[in-house]
């Protein structure tokens, strides 16, 4: 009898949660509808293609001439292809990783200038490399997930960002998997992404770099993996590492296939 | 400092090879950040065996020894005194902060009970990753469910080897008396955790 109303009252309780938290979603979706195609990276994309175009570092030489992996310059397509392997620079690289290449090559700048700050603090101004990573990656819109397996490099960076995700670590022995390697989870009322599944590592992936409206930047896919990190208690993630790169290899060979639409709009 | 760091691992970058393990790209991946240094990449015994996939894991000796000596290292209340203050035990259930760089060190470490599990019903910004909590208190206080629920907090592997759950005993991450807290949080009759929606409201 007891048994019979306590579980009528639990299964009351979470069809009214699931309600309430229904509620709150509807809030973020709303907004999304309302905002229709006018996600607010638009203006970031903009930014973006000024910094490209711009002459910049000692050698005052603009972005222009740099190989995103389709030739110099080519940037339409190009960051559905990454992360890849590049003969010039000796490792594979993802985004960031490219383009501070390419900030170094071409514009003579050092890397220290580069990792001052790649990334926004919340409620700043975007930085350089979020504007950039929002110009080239809307230039990869509707375009497959491709990122190349065909070297050895490329297939062990793979097999490295596997292993990380797995890689528990920290107080907490936090892994990637603690948090996103079953579907329809949350912790508190995020959705948390199934990222060893082709389709959620495709949701996730085709939706970053991202704009945030929590923080009112574009964020990039770099920044996620730092961020993710943070709060699986471990050190700072630095921009265009190995581990970077290993991640982001992982998640976009799942992805494999689905079409890019971003820069996405998050939370 | 921490951006010379980075300038100085961005040259190894290239000289990694596949043999390097995942602790080694780690390390050379990552710098140190106030309280989240580079000692936190290594693993203990827990971690290296739960570091794969559920499927690839396979060997039962060793899952019995990670549990048994999870078992063995549970620490007990000194005073015998299981049971702390159901309040302040909400406060840390509530508190998902702690260890992260971006976290203050001279502030408590929460429990971030929450990002997992129901536990007050009238609490809606709760996680799914464990099972519901509410209405805990219900299984009441003998010895046995006493000692199941502190044993669960100190190492929950020494139950379910590999399970999600933080060990926030065994790891430190909340102090005897936070953990006590914790324990009235659930098990006492009077915390909301155990009071019907309409009781209490
Ligand atoms: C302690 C929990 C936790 C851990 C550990 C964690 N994440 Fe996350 N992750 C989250 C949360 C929460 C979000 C959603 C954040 C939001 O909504 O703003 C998220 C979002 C993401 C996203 C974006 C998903 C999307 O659809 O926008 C990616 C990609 C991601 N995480 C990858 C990772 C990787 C890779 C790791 C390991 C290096 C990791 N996460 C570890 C909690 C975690
Ligand atoms: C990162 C996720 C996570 C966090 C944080 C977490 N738990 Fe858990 N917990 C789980 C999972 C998953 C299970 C179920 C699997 C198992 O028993 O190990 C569980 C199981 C439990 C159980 C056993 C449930 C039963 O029916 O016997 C108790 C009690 C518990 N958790 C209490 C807590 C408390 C209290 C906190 C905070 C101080 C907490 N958990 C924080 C994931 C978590």
């Amino acid at each position: 009898m007891g048994m019979t109303i306590i579980k009528s009252f639990t299964f009351t309780m979470s069809v009214l949660t699931a309600m309430i938290v229904q509620a709150q979603e509807g809030i973020f979706d709303e907004y999304r509808e309302m905002m229709g195609d006018d996600n607010p990276a638009v203006f970031v994309i903009d930014e973006g293609e000024e910094y490209w175009f711009a002459p910049a570092g000692p050698k005052q030489a603009t972005l222009a001439e740099c190989d995103l992996g389709l030739g110099p310059g080519v940037l339409e397509g190009a960051y559905a292809y990454l992360p890849r392997y590049f003969e010039d620079a000796g490792r594979v690289m993802d985004l960031e990783a490219r383009l501070e290449f390419c900030m170094v090559e071409l514009q003579g700048r050092s890397r220290e200038d580069i990792h001052a700050k790649p990334y926004s603090l919340r409620g700043d101004q975007g930085t350089e490399m979020e504007a950039l990573a929002a110009f080239i990656v809307d230039q990869s819109s509707a375009v497959a997930v491709s990122p190349s397996q065909d070297r050895p490099e490329e297939r062990a960076m793979y097999a490295l960002g596997e292993e990380l995700f797995y890689y528990r670590a920290g107080p907490h022995d936090f892994s990637c998997a603690t948090c996103h390697e079953q579907a329809g989870m949350r912790i508190r009322l995020q959705d948390l992404a199934n990222l060893d599944s082709h389709e959620g590592a495709a949701g996730a992936y085709t939706s970053w770099p991202a704009y945030r409206i929590s923080e009112g930047v574009v964020r990039t896919m770099g920044w996620r993996m730092r961020d993710c990190l943070r709060q699986q208690r471990l050190p700072e993630l630095v921009m265009g590492s190995p581990a970077s790169v290993a991640l982001q290899t992982y998640l976009a060979v799942n992805a494999a296939g689905a079409e890019l639409a971003a820069p996405g709009l998050k939370r | 400092m921490i951006k010379k760091l980075a300038i100085t691992l961005a040259c190894a970058w290239a000289s990694l090879t596949f043999a390097d393990s995942p602790s080694e790209v780690l390390r050379a991946s990552m710098v140190d950040k106030n309280q989240a240094t580079l000692d936190r990449i290594e693993q203990d015994d827990v971690q290296a065996f739960c570091s794969k996939p559920r499927a690839e894991r396979g060997d039962l000796d060793t899952m019995n020894a990670v549990r048994e000596r999870a078992m063995a290292g549970i620490e007990h209340p000194a005073d015998g005194v299981y049971l702390g203050d159901w309040v302040s035990g909400g406060e840390i259930a509530n508190n998902g902060r702690g260890l992260q760089y971006s976290d203050n060190p001279a502030d408590p470490n929460g429990g971030n009970c929450y990002a997992c599990h129901q536990l007050d019903p009238r609490e809606m910004a709760y996680g799914t990753l464990g099972p519901s909590l509410t209405n805990y208190g219900a299984r009441g206080q003998s010895d046995v469910v006493v000692q199941y629920t502190w044993t669960k907090l100190w190492n929950t592997h020494a139950y379910n080897t590999c399970s999600h759950m933080p060990r926030f005993g065994a790891q430190g991450i909340l102090t005897e008396q936070q953990l006590k807290d914790v324990m009235a949080y659930l098990l006492d009759p009077n915390s909301p955790v155990n009071q019907p929606m309409d009781a209490a409201d």
